[in-house]
Order: C-alpha cells, then sequence, then structure tokens
C-alpha cells in the first residue's frame, strides 16, 4: 500500500513536469542592416505552471543571451540574466524596455518579412528542461518597435488562453 | 528579481550628476565652438514637455564627422531644429526605439518636417563604421545623420553633453551602457530642451513645433 502511495505520488510529479508548456505569442525580430551583428527578439511567455527560460538557442547568430533592459538615471543599461521566472497561467512580456532575447554575431543581416527560428529552453519546477520551437518573423528595421500585425487567432491554441 | 534597480530620476538628480572630466571635454571644445558664451535672454515661453535647459553651460555643440566622411559642427544645421541622440548600432532596443519615435515625429511635423534635422551620434565608433551608420540611419529615415569620431573626438562630445557611455563585456563580445536623453537646439544652434526615452512622440514632437515656432532674437 505504501509503495503503491509513493508510486502514484512519482507518477503525480512526473505527470506535472511532463505537462508544462509554455505558450508564446506574438515573438518577433528586430530586422537588422548589413554589417550589422546584434539584434533582439521580444515575445509574450504564458506558462501553465510555474517555469523558468533559462536559454535561447538559434542558427542566425552565434550567441543568444536573456537580457533586461533599465534604465537608470536616464543611462540606458542591459545586462545579461541567468534566467527568467515565469509565474504560472502569468504573461511575462519580453519588450522593448525590459527584457529581451539578445542575439548577436549573427551570420547573416535578418530582413523583414523573413522568419527567425528560436529554440527556447525552459526549467520546470523539477528543474527538469524542456524545450519549444518557435519562428518568430522579423520587423524591418524601422517598420516599427512592435510585431508585424498578426492575423486574428493565430496563435491560440483552445484551451490555452492566458489567465491573468 | 530584476538585478537593475529603476530609479526614477527627478529632474534635479540629472541636472546635478556631474563627472570630473566633464570640464576637460568642455574645455577642449571651447577652442571650436566660438561665440557660444552668451546667456540666452529670451523670456521663457510656454513650458516644454521636456526639461527646458535654456542657457545651460553645456552642449554647446561637436566636431565631428559624418557618414559621408565630412566635417560636422552644429553650424552646419543651423537655421533648422536639431535632435540629438547618443547610442550604438548593435543595440536592440533603446536605440532603435529612439529612432523609431524620431521618424514618428517627423511624420507628425507633416510640412515642417525638413526644418528638423536628426543627427545620432554613436558612442561605439570601433564597430560603427560609416557604412554602418549610413545603412542604419537610411533604415528609418533618409535624412537622418549619424556622426562618428575618433574614440578621443566621441569622449569629448560625450562629455560635453555630460553623457554616460561605458563598454560592458558580454558573451564573447560587449553592450554598451550610455545616456538615452535626447537634446534638442533650436534653430540659432542654442541647447534648449532635454527629452528622455520614457517620453512619447507627441511629447517630442510638441516640443519641436514649439522651438520650430520662435520668431528669430
Amino acid at each position: 500500500m505504501k509503495k503503491l502511495l509513493i508510486a502514484s505520488l512519482l507518477a503525480v510529479t512526473a505527470g506535472a513536469w511532463a505537462q508544462t508548456t509554455v505558450k508564446v505569442e506574438d515573438a518577433w525580430v528586430r530586422g537588422t542592416v548589413a554589417t550589422q551583428k546584434a539584434s533582439g527578439a521580444f515575445m509574450r511567455l504564458t506558462p501553465s505552471a510555474n517555469a523558468r527560460l533559462v536559454a535561447v538557442e538559434s542558427p542566425v547568430a552565434g550567441v543568444v543571451e536573456i537580457h533586461e533592459m533599465a534604465m537608470e538615471n536616464d543611462v540606458m543599461k542591459m545586462r545579461q540574466i541567468p534566467g527568467l521566472d515565469l509565474a504560472a497561467g502569468r504573461t511575462t512580456e519580453l519588450k522593448p524596455g525590459g527584457f529581451h532575447v539578445m542575439l548577436m554575431d549573427l551570420k547573416q543581416p535578418l530582413k523583414g518579412g523573413e522568419s527567425v527560428p528560436l529554440t527556447l529552453v525552459f526549467e520546470d519546477a523539477t528543474k527538469q528542461r524542456f524545450t519549444q520551437e518557435v519562428k518568430a518573423p522579423v520587423t524591418a528595421l524601422g517598420g516599427g518597435n512592435a510585431p508585424m500585425p498578426m492575423k486574428p487567432g493565430a496563435d491560440m491554441k483552445p484551451g490555452m488562453e492566458h489567465k491573468h | 528579481m530584476p538585478h537593475i534597480v529603476r530609479i526614477a530620476s527627478p529632474a534635479l538628480q540629472r541636472m546635478s550628476r556631474r563627472r570630473v572630466n566633464t570640464w576637460l571635454g568642455a574645455a577642449a571644445l571651447g577652442g571650436l565652438l566660438p561665440g557660444c558664451d552668451q546667456p540666452l535672454s529670451k523670456p521663457p515661453a510656454a513650458a516644454f514637455k521636456g526639461i527646458d535647459i535654456t542657457g545651460a553651460p553645456y552642449g554647446r555643440g561637436f566636431a565631428l564627422t559624418d557618414f559621408n566622411g565630412q566635417s560636422r559642427t552644429l553650424a552646419d544645421y543651423s537655421g533648422r531644429v536639431v535632435m540629438l541622440y547618443f547610442g550604438f548600432v548593435q543595440c536592440p532596443d533603446v536605440c532603435p526605439t529612439a529612432l523609431t519615435r524620431a521618424a514618428a515625429v517627423k511624420q507628425q511635423l507633416g510640412a515642417d518636417a525638413a526644418q528638423l534635422q536628426v543627427i545620432f551620434v554613436t558612442v561605439d565608433p570601433e564597430r560603427d563604421t560609416p557604412e554602418l551608420l549610413r545603412d542604419y540611419m537610411a533604415a528609418f529615415d533618409p535624412s537622418f545623420m549619424a556622426l562618428t569620431g575618433s574614440p578621443e573626438q566621441i569622449k569629448a562630445v560625450a562629455d560635453e553633453f555630460r553623457v554616460y557611455y561605458k563598454k560592458v563585456p558580454t558573451g564573447s563580445t560587449y553592450t554598451m551602457d550610455h545616456t538615452a536623453l535626447s537634446y534638442l537646439f533650436d534653430r540659432e544652434g542654442h541647447i534648449r530642451v532635454v527629452l528622455r526615452h520614457e517620453q512619447t512622440a507627441d511629447d517630442y514632437t510638441a516640443d519641436i513645433r514649439q522651438l520650430l515656432a520662435e520668431k528669430p532674437v
């Protein structure tokens, strides 16, 4: 009986991490010009359970980091952070003026209308890692400070609407 | 969790921010900037959305090189309102946001757009080559000008404007911390207004319109 209880507890725990998913919305990357070597990616993340964004990978960049921008006495400071905690059901925005994914050592210019593959690496509450692939459309440099307008409902999955 | 403390910065704090070498830079530039010593005697107009720094003893001008290799000083833009911003191209956030806003301001100015000259001064002359600066400006607006110079020249101009910038290593490369203020000059080349990064295009446009509306002395 005791063994059964432990087994079912383990099963529940295992089930919990296996099911953690993160909804990724409105991902976009700022375009670059010819010899520009760095840019930023932005998006909204809503996890089904507490999770942490710990890394991002992309074939277009030699180095990808998670950064925070802050203004301190009108001085812009940008720093790598080791990870970004995401609370269950809450939407965390990576947007200009806050967090962003820093793409460095770009291997090619990023043109408006293209899309950039990103692999988001998350840790769930039990430190298990899971990944999610995103194709982030490029907003041409000078084409605004937001993602290109999305098709209505394009990124909404049934039963995954975010809660506040 | 955010490890950078966000500090609301009151005007007083900003105005009192000084760096030891400001005066060295100011002195170095002083010889290049004749006729900037007389205080402005204009009566105060309606309040600016930004901070009115009319008569400030700094930000009197610059001597740099544009992306076409031509030497430039503030006098080259006399007759127009100049908006000056310091930044760098490998910047994912504030610099493109500021330039996007500057392009929006030009749109808002409509028929008066040609009366505004937007100038971007790189604080990263090592990586921001003239070609890169030209391409980068063109992506926002064909009229935007970018200036560069030797590291010493950039330092002197930044000091003259009390602009802070610093290389910060990250990964295999570096990023730049830098002051993200925009400086407005009136048509006669006097520094008048400082606007903060958090302010809207509407705020910028209002202050530029106010400067454009001033009658020459």
